[in-house]
């Protein structure tokens, strides 16, 4: 991958990592003594790392001038490996503090097993190592395809990809060792965040530049659903983060807000998060890869414009649904409710119109695993949406919140939805990548998708059924009127969903196991085939009814 | 102390010009995605992704 960049590339990689070294030993130096230090230590070896790739290819011959008449696609294919391996990481932490609710037991007596430090590991690790890294890979992939235009240079998709990883990094090691700022999905400390701002505002400029080289008038739906991710991503970070540090030598800040402002700036944060993260970006992909794989137009391009703007205006203002009854002005809570249930309206447009897109071409859907997963994907994002709207609403959340059902909630749209489409994409977008005609095999491809709905759908049941029993358990009142149940009696009832849920999640895990496996033999036959004419065949799409 | 605007203030906003606005918003969407003339760049667009030669426009 090295080969592939100028030399003028290398020398000022090597340069940013040197950079980086630098950065990383005055951490160390100057934050002895606090958790920072050991964040200077990792830095400084994630630097070397990457000065040793850089300078291990350095003196391979220069890439021709020949290469500008190709797409760039070195950093996608480095995304779609590091995504996978994000995945298995993620998701083994995710079933890991499954099986540590069942028996709290399980924390060895340390620190770092415990269930508050190894949960946003999990968390932090599927949604921005897994699914950050599969948007920042097909993104490129897209945009240049649908832009008809080259990358503008080969150099900041990988500043964007290595610098989004040593954020990830950051954030799951400081887990372990106590760092946090206490703010679900944004707990990394202000150095980490001021790096995610660098390396955010450089992904965004290299998408707009990429598209103001675009040889097509219209910039195809999919790219506006990714710009949206990147923008909002961006503008979510900056404000949910303003804090102060203790000093520059310490990993703790203070956040700028305080109260119910810090609260309200919290979850704002926090379901754009899910909004323009978990949906916008994923929904960029669907938009492309599904019609590509179907080999079918998207049923209505206008449905995906009005959907489009219902998405980014209404979910702007969904967020104080996490914060019913509590000290947040009843107006706003309102408001928060009223978008949520207007949601569905722009949701249920994508969903149908992804659906719509398969209709006639079922049969594909029913022989290719790799459909099929994007057309779960389509029926999970609908469910999912369906089910958020009307959580949102202040008495079903009143008996939802704090419960199992908020957990399978959020898993049949991650599980269902995201993981999904990502795998669909991923199994679609291998071969095209390393130009060979298909998945090493098909019948572990079917293997992961059984498995994925096999563990999402034990999962999702054992949610819900957890989730109720607790909200009921906990407002139920005997005669005297007082509670019938003590907490510890609805955590003794949620044991055996617990299990379930662990072993529903233990199906999904496995799936990305063989995803990679899968993945990493295609890589293998496209070496073994390349220069025998395989490899030089043009990449059709298959046509509808093949 | 007297804040520049009042917290009564930014509520009275928010109802009125916040409702308008996104009326406002969502018929120019509405408009731009219906409006006849764009039906032919959209159709263009939507087939776009097929017709590939996997390689860059010069």
């Amino acid at each position: 991958m090295i080969s592939g960049l100028t030399l003028g590339e290398r020398q000022t990689a090597v340069c940013l990592s040197l950079a980086l070294l630098v950065l990383g030993v005055i951490f160390a130096g100057a934050g002895q003594g606090d958790p920072l230090g050991v964040h200077g230590f990792i830095i400084a070896a994630y630097a070397v790392v990457v000065m040793g790739a850089v300078i291990t290819g350095y003196y391979a011959p220069a890439p021709g001038a020949d290469r500008l008449t190709q797409y760039y696609d070195d950093p996608t294919k480095f995304g779609i490996i590091v995504a996978m391996l994000w995945a298995i990481f993620g998701m083994f932490v995710g079933d890991w503090v499954a099986w540590l609710l069942a028996y709290p037991d399980m924390t060895f007596d340390a620190a770092w097993a415990s269930f508050g430090r190894l949960r946003p590991v999990h968390t932090t690790g599927v949604i921005f190592g897994f699914g950050g890294n599969a948007l920042i890979a097909t993104s490129y992939h897209v945009v240049q395809r649908t832009s008809r235009a080259r990358l503008p240079d080969q150099l900041s998709p990988w500043v964007v990809l290595i610098g989004y990883n040593l954020f990830c990094l950051l954030a799951v090691s400081g887990y372990l060792i106590g760092i946090t700022q206490s703010k679900e999905y944004a707990e990394p400390e202000w150095y980490a965040d001021i790096l995610l701002v660098i390396v955010w505002v450089t992904y965004f400029l290299l998408y707009i530049r990429t598209l103001a080289r675009r040889q097509e008038p219209h910039i195809y739906v999919a790219n506006w659903y990714y710009m949206a991710f990147i923008l909002v991503v961006a503008v979510l970070h900056i404000v949910n983060n303003l804090a102060v540090p203790v000093s520059l030598t310490e990993a703790k800040s203070y956040s700028l807000f305080a109260g119910v402002q810090d609260a309200m700036t919290q979850w704002w944060y926090g379901h754009n998060a899910v909004a323009f993260f978990l949906t916008a970006g994923f929904l960029g992909m669907m938009y492309y890869y599904l019609p590509k794989r179907a080999g079918r137009p998207i049923y209505s391009y206008r449905m995906s414009i009005v959907g489009f703007w219902g998405i980014t205006f209404f979910y702007m203002w969904a967020g104080s649904h996490h914060l019913h009854y509590t000290a947040l002005p009843l107006w706003v809570q309102n408001l928060g409710m009223t978008f949520s249930v207007m949601l569905l309206v722009p949701s249920w447009i994508a969903a149908g119109n992804a659906l719509m897109t398969l209709n006639g071409a079922w049969t594909r859907v029913r022989d290719d695993a790799t459909l099929r997963f994007m057309a779960m994907a389509a029926v999970f994002y609908g469910l999912s949406t369906f089910e958020g709207s009307f959580m949102a609403i202040r008495p079903v959340n009143s008996l939802s919140h704090y419960t199992d059902w908020t957990i399978g909630h959020v898993h049949a749209g991650t599980l269902g939805w995201v993981s999904m489409i990502v795998f669909g994409t991923f199994y679609s977008l291998v071969p095209w990548m390393w130009k060979v005609e298909r998945m090493y095999s098909r019948k572990l491809v079917e293997w992961h998708f059984w498995l994925a709905m096999a563990g999402t759908l034990i999962y999702v049941f054992a949610m819900w059924n957890s989730g109720i029993i607790q909200g009921l358990m906990w407002r139920t009142y005997n005669d005297g009127g007082t509670l019938a149940y003590s907490f510890v009696d609805s955590l003794v009832a949620m044991h055996p969903y617990y299990i379930a849920r662990a072993v529903g999640g233990f199906l999904f895990f496995l799936g990305p196991v063989i995803g990679l496996y899968n993945i990493l033999m295609t890589i293998r036959l496209s070496r073994e085939t390349a220069g025998t004419g395989i490899a030089e065949m043009p990449v059709v799409a298959l046509k509808a009814g093949e | 102390m007297s804040m520049p605007f009042d917290h009564e203030t930014l509520v009275a906003f928010s109802k009125s010009f916040g409702l308008f606005y996104l009326i406002a918003m969502s018929v120019i969407a509405v408009v731009y995605a219906l409006w006849p003339a764009n039906q032919a760049q959209f159709d263009r667009a939507a087939e776009q992704i097929f017709d590939d030669g996997d390689t860059p426009c010069q």
